[in-house]
């Protein structure tokens, strides 16, 4: 899937590509939480079932993405009766925007949850402005 | 709240559609529906000794999974706290909430082999792990003639 998500979309808005791959690069989405305050944005995305190290995050000029692989591992001759999660890749893609500071990213991973923090550039964080009376 | 717990896969949108037509064609579906997008999603299987259940249930805290069974009905029941700020935070803005929040409940029955008394769960990067034992007596054996 090579659907990218602005940041701040309010709805899922699809932008459908075709899948260049086909089914063997196949990934599910995972689904996010996306907050923004004062300071920057922080991004909450469900992974369950993966590790860190097979978790890539990208930051590339403004594209945010997010590869990483579930490693279940199911007891042998094990017959599937029924299944939800049919895939253990995950994709997602997001375009950032120019005041967040892609240089200070950090992520957290814990109990297959990732927290991702995008600070804003210095100059873009929230100041008053005084009003001066001439 | 009914929430997809991979909003946009198009390929798990497709088995949906292929599952719900389906059971519109089924005339005596399960009693307990298809309880597919629930939360936690779940995949079933078994080997000939166990029966193992993969519950997709990432941020929770292990101590909080309620896990019971009753007569042959395994729920699992617990909480998931909401990252998002509180609606009193005006600071915040939600842009995008796609993830679960809230508490949940699952049901599912197990073949009647499965032995309640061997159980095992076990929690590991958000993946909740069930396996239940099979009941030594269901095993199948080879019958010596005397």
């Amino acid at each position: 899937m090579n659907d990218v998500d602005t940041v701040r979309s309010t709805s899922p808005s699809t932008v459908a590509q075709k899948d260049k791959a086909g089914y063997g690069e196949a990934a599910l989405t995972p689904p996010v939480d996306v907050v923004e305050d004062g300071t920057g944005i922080t991004l909450y995305a469900d992974l369950p079932g993966v590790s860190k190290d097979k978790l890539h995050l990208q930051v590339e000029s403004d594209t945010l993405t997010i590869d990483a692989e579930s490693n279940l591992s199911v007891p042998e001759g094990l017959q599937s009766s029924h299944t939800e999660v049919g895939l253990a890749r995950f994709h997602r893609v997001f375009t950032l925007s120019k005041e967040l500071d892609t240089e200070k990213v950090s992520a957290e991973l814990a109990q297959g949850v990732l927290t991702l923090r995008i600070p804003k550039v210095a100059q873009a964080q929230p100041r008053r402005i005084d009003v001066k009376v001439s | 709240m009914y929430r997809s717990l991979f909003p946009r896969d198009l390929f798990a949108e497709m088995d949906r559609l292929q599952r719900e037509m389906q059971q519109a064609f089924d005339l005596s579906p399960s009693i307990r529906g298809l309880g597919r997008g629930g939360f936690p999603a779940l995949n079933v299987g078994g080997t000939p000794q166990t029966v193992e259940i993969y519950a997709f249930a990432p941020g929770l805290d292990p101590a909080t999974i309620d896990i019971q069974l009753d007569r042959g009905l395994l729920t699992m029941a617990g909480e998931r706290t909401s990252k998002l700020p509180s609606q009193e935070d005006s600071k915040s803005t939600v842009h995008i909430n796609e993830r679960f929040a809230g508490s949940f409940r699952r049901m599912l029955s197990l073949p009647d082999d499965a032995d309640p008394d061997a159980i095992a769960a076990d929690y590991r990067d958000g993946i909740l792990h069930i396996t239940v034992q099979r009941r030594a007596s269901a095993q199948p054996r080879r019958i010596t003639i005397q």
